[in-house]
């Protein structure tokens, strides 16, 4: 008998035993950013609406680690984290956003009626900034430590349960 | 209470292919002398029988929207065209399970009514392979996806059908591909029901022969079709995109087209008898891996349709024990089966066997990468795998697989001389070297496409050669078909390395009434007017198009909304000319007022599809030859024994 002729079995074996593996894996629908642990990409953009602060990558690097927030008025799961920010700010985070596609006017009207969690608010009407940071969608959160390096990724709204996860790793990036 | 009838229908066939499956088993032990072997050939005519009832009860339910169904509910509307309605049938999961089980038992009724080919032993255990799979997926279909689960409460309305899949040619792309994987799995069974005997001769390649011949036609031409449907209805210009669940139906094509080769070699020339085998193997794992693939939503893909992990646990399990039943089978036999005839290198064998392994290592470059995400997922890397790494690692086995295909039909069978063909390589060749030289020095071209150019023009004529210095008229019809196939390839890799060498893309803001140009078309936008379908509104723009400023073409590309469910599709406008195609497609309106529209001038890009369709055509050539002769010689054989039957009672 030829020891080839089992070659054939032998592969399928491994192709079924690497299928049912994944079969058993939870399937991970999320693309994480390949920033991490990198620094902010260069960027300077200009304030979402009047009466708050543009932000740029420089003013990142002051020795605080921050949370960076992307998000929009236009996206509903935005409205259901808008709670967790306003709970992490108490806390002592402090947060940067920038609105993704956004007009100021609307911008105004979603923080009246959800409240404003946010040190500074930039605009990026070209997605410029978030596709450089390797965010694929709104909302997303990123760790940022003091001396403007990306630490930690938070893809979807930010549900109760994890706002301790995030203080933790604030509390890591000092 | 139709859906009750369906369902006990599906029951009995069940029933009738376990009956199959020990009957043939236990008449493999007994050498088919006992009563039981009289069972086997009645069963599968029966369940063939009862399993369609099945699936028209299917039907008729979607037909009247029998909303109390839950496949009903959840997959039709009331307000849908009575076309996609009946398409609806196997536009999900457990309707297209259904039609491939029809498919099946049907194709195991017709080998039971008419194969007399093969010994009775054979016969038996390839019917009784035939059962064990049928009742994997009748397991498959009962336990976990049943089609006639009734709702508690009837819906008040159903949910739609994915808009996407209101196309005619989608209502006919799946089903033509499962057509084919089911043609393959009656290869697999006769492959292994050949295993099982030892009996792997000529006369078991015949009687497998035509339904490898049935499964490639189908499989070719759905490819074909859905190449063409992702091409203008997906709106990005493209045709092969390298997706997982397009490689899920190429692979089982290129195994199949291996098999198709080397099934005629052991036909006519009683070799490659367990390369046969495994090829058989092969090509029905390759289709069930690819359904494995789709379904089970391992990997990422735009066609991830009926995802379920749960399925997809049930589909490997299946896949398990058929492939790995069989592979272990091989494992144990291959070596008993003797070795078939021997042929020297360069002979039509030789060239077979050349192009065999060639289209096995696409099979595998092709594998690989399809697979090769699944891989390194385990190790917590993410990737994709695209043309980058498929055209050229595939060019690499391609362009040699060409060039054999060029010269081997020239050759004779067993042993022949390369000089005895020269001419005809160098007429090849000089062809090849002319394009090269008038491409690569004229125009701009890179080096795949210019490779696919200077081959395609080459074959075109090469493909042709095997029908010189013979009489047209008396040409077997399986010759002309093979001439037609090769042609067929020769056309679709002209079209493709056109469409890639000189596409002309354009992408432009454009106000009402201002134009813009691409290649050689202008392109007027005239209006954008609101239109409504049936269930559908769409934004519609109006423009003429116009070649070399001849008379314009008017053209209407939209952009659609459906409602039920809410999604936005764009359909895009075409011309086609002799020459090639231009591709049109409107997309958002700009701040300013102005339109975008996407425009393509692709020449000779239809020349793919029509490519693939000789292809096809070549097939059912071959197939009608070969069935036709076998019809011949059973007449023949019929009347030779009455003769002799005469002769005896007169003497």
């Amino acid at each position: 008998m030829s020891w080839r002729l089992w070659l054939p079995l032998l592969a399928f074996a491994g192709f079924l035993g690497l299928a049912a593996y994944q079969l058993t894996q939870p399937k991970d629908e999320f693309v994480e950013s390949r920033m991490i642990g990198q620094e902010l990409p260069y960027f300077d953009l200009p304030p979402a609406m009047e009466g708050v602060e543009g932000a740029s990558s420089a003013s990142f690097a002051d020795g605080k680690p921050r949370l960076l927030n992307i998000w929009a008025s236009w996206c509903l799961p935005c409205i259901a984290e808008a709670p967790q920010l306003e709970s992490l700010k108490r806390q002592g985070a402090e947060i940067v956003g920038i609105a993704i596609r956004d007009r100021p006017a609307d911008v105004g009207r979603f923080l009246a009626q959800n409240g404003n969690p946010y040190a500074r608010i930039a605009r990026d009407d070209l997605s410029e900034v978030q596709l450089a940071i390797g965010s694929s969608g709104v909302p997303e959160t990123f760790v940022i430590d003091g001396k403007g390096v990306i630490r930690y990724q938070h893809i979807g709204d930010i549900r109760a349960d994890d706002v301790p996860v995030l203080l933790e790793k604030l509390e890591e990036a000092r | 209470m139709i859906a009750e009838l369906g369902l006990a229908a599906l029951w009995l066939a069940a029933a009738l292919a376990a009956l199959q499956m020990v009957t043939g088993f236990l008449a493999l032990r007994d050498g088919g002398a006992g009563e039981l072997a009289g069972l086997i050939r009645p069963a599968a005519m029966v369940q063939g029988v009862l399993v369609t009832l099945s699936f028209l009860a299917l039907v008729w339910l979607f037909a009247v929207t029998d909303l109390s169904v839950k496949l009903v509910a959840a997959n039709s509307h009331s307000m849908k065209p009575l076309i996609f309605k009946l398409s609806g049938t196997w536009g999900n999961h457990e309707g297209s399970m259904l039609l491939w089980v029809m498919v099946m038992g049907l194709a195991g009724a017709l080998i039971a009514a008419v194969e007399r080919r093969l010994p009775e032993r054979t016969m038996n255990a390839t019917l009784a392979a035939q059962g064990v799979v049928s009742l994997g997926f009748y397991a498959f279909l009962l336990l976990s996806s049943n089609p006639f689960e009734r709702l508690p409460v009837p819906a008040a309305e159903g949910m739609g059908l994915n808009p996407l899949l209101q196309d005619i040619g989608l209502a006919f792309h799946p089903p033509t591909l499962y057509l084919g994987y089911v043609g393959l799995s009656v290869a697999f069974s006769f492959a292994v029901g050949a295993l099982l005997t030892r009996q792997v001769t000529p006369e078991f390649a015949r009687a497998m022969r035509p339904w490898v011949l049935g499964a490639w036609v189908l499989l070719t031409i759905g490819i074909t079709a859905g190449s063409y449907w992702a091409y203008y209805e997906l709106g990005w210009g493209g045709w092969w995109f390298w997706d997982p669940v397009e490689n899920a139906s190429l692979m089982p094509w290129l195994a199949a087209t291996a098999l198709l080769h080397s099934v005629s070699v052991l036909a006519s020339r009683d070799a490659l008898r367990t390369w046969t085998i495994m090829l058989g193997v092969v090509a029905f794992s390759m289709s069930m891996v690819g359904t494995f693939l789709v379904r089970s939503g391992i990997l990422t893909s735009v066609h991830a349709f009926a995802v379920d992990p749960e399925r997809g646990t049930f589909i490997l399990a299946l896949l398990g024990l058929f492939i790995g039943g069989a592979l272990l089978l091989f494992a144990l036999r291959a070596s008993t089966i003797s070795e078939g005839e021997r042929f020297a290198i360069s002979s039509r064998e030789g060239a077979l066997v050349f192009n065999n392994v060639m289209l096995s290592a696409i099979l595998a470059i092709v594998l690989l990468g399809t697979l090769y995400p699944l891989l390194t997922e385990a190790f917590d890397v993410r990737v994709s795998v695209g043309p980058p790494y498929f055209n050229p690692v595939g060019a690499i086995f391609t362009v040699p697989m060409l060039l054999v295909m060029a010269v081997g039909p020239l050759l004779r069978w067993r042993r022949d001389r390369i000089e005895r063909i020269g001419k005809e390589a160098a007429l090849f060749a000089a062809l090849v070297l002319a394009a090269l030289l008038l491409f690569g020095l004229l125009a701009d071209v890179t080096l795949l496409p210019l490779l696919g150019l200077a081959l395609g023009f080459g074959l075109v004529v090469a493909s042709l050669l095997p029908l010189r210095r013979r009489k047209l008229g008396r040409t077997p019809l399986a010759t002309w078909g093979m001439v037609t196939a090769h042609f067929g390839i020769a056309v679709a890799l002209l079209g493709m390395a056109s469409e890639s060498a000189f596409s002309v893309e354009r992408l432009a803001a454009v106000g009402e009434g201002d134009s813009t140009t691409v290649g050689p078309w202008t392109v007027v936008l005239q209006a954008v007017e609101p239109v409504a379908g049936p269930n559908w509104t769409a934004l519609q723009g109006r423009m003429a198009a116009s070649y070399q400023g001849g008379t314009p073409t008017m053209i209407a590309p939209q952009a659609r909304n459906f409602w039920a469910p809410p999604q936005q599709t764009t359909e895009s406008a075409l011309v086609t000319r002799w020459n090639g195609q231009l591709y049109a497609v409107i997309g958002d309106r700009a701040p300013d007022g102005r339109w975008q529209l996407r425009l393509w001038w692709k020449p000779f890009v239809p020349l793919i599809w029509l490519g693939g369709l000789l292809v096809a055509l070549g097939g059912v050539l071959a197939l009608l030859g070969r069935v036709l002769t076998d019809f011949r010689h059973r007449r023949l054989a019929a009347r030779i024994a009455e003769r002799r039957a005469e002769r005896e009672a007169l003497a």
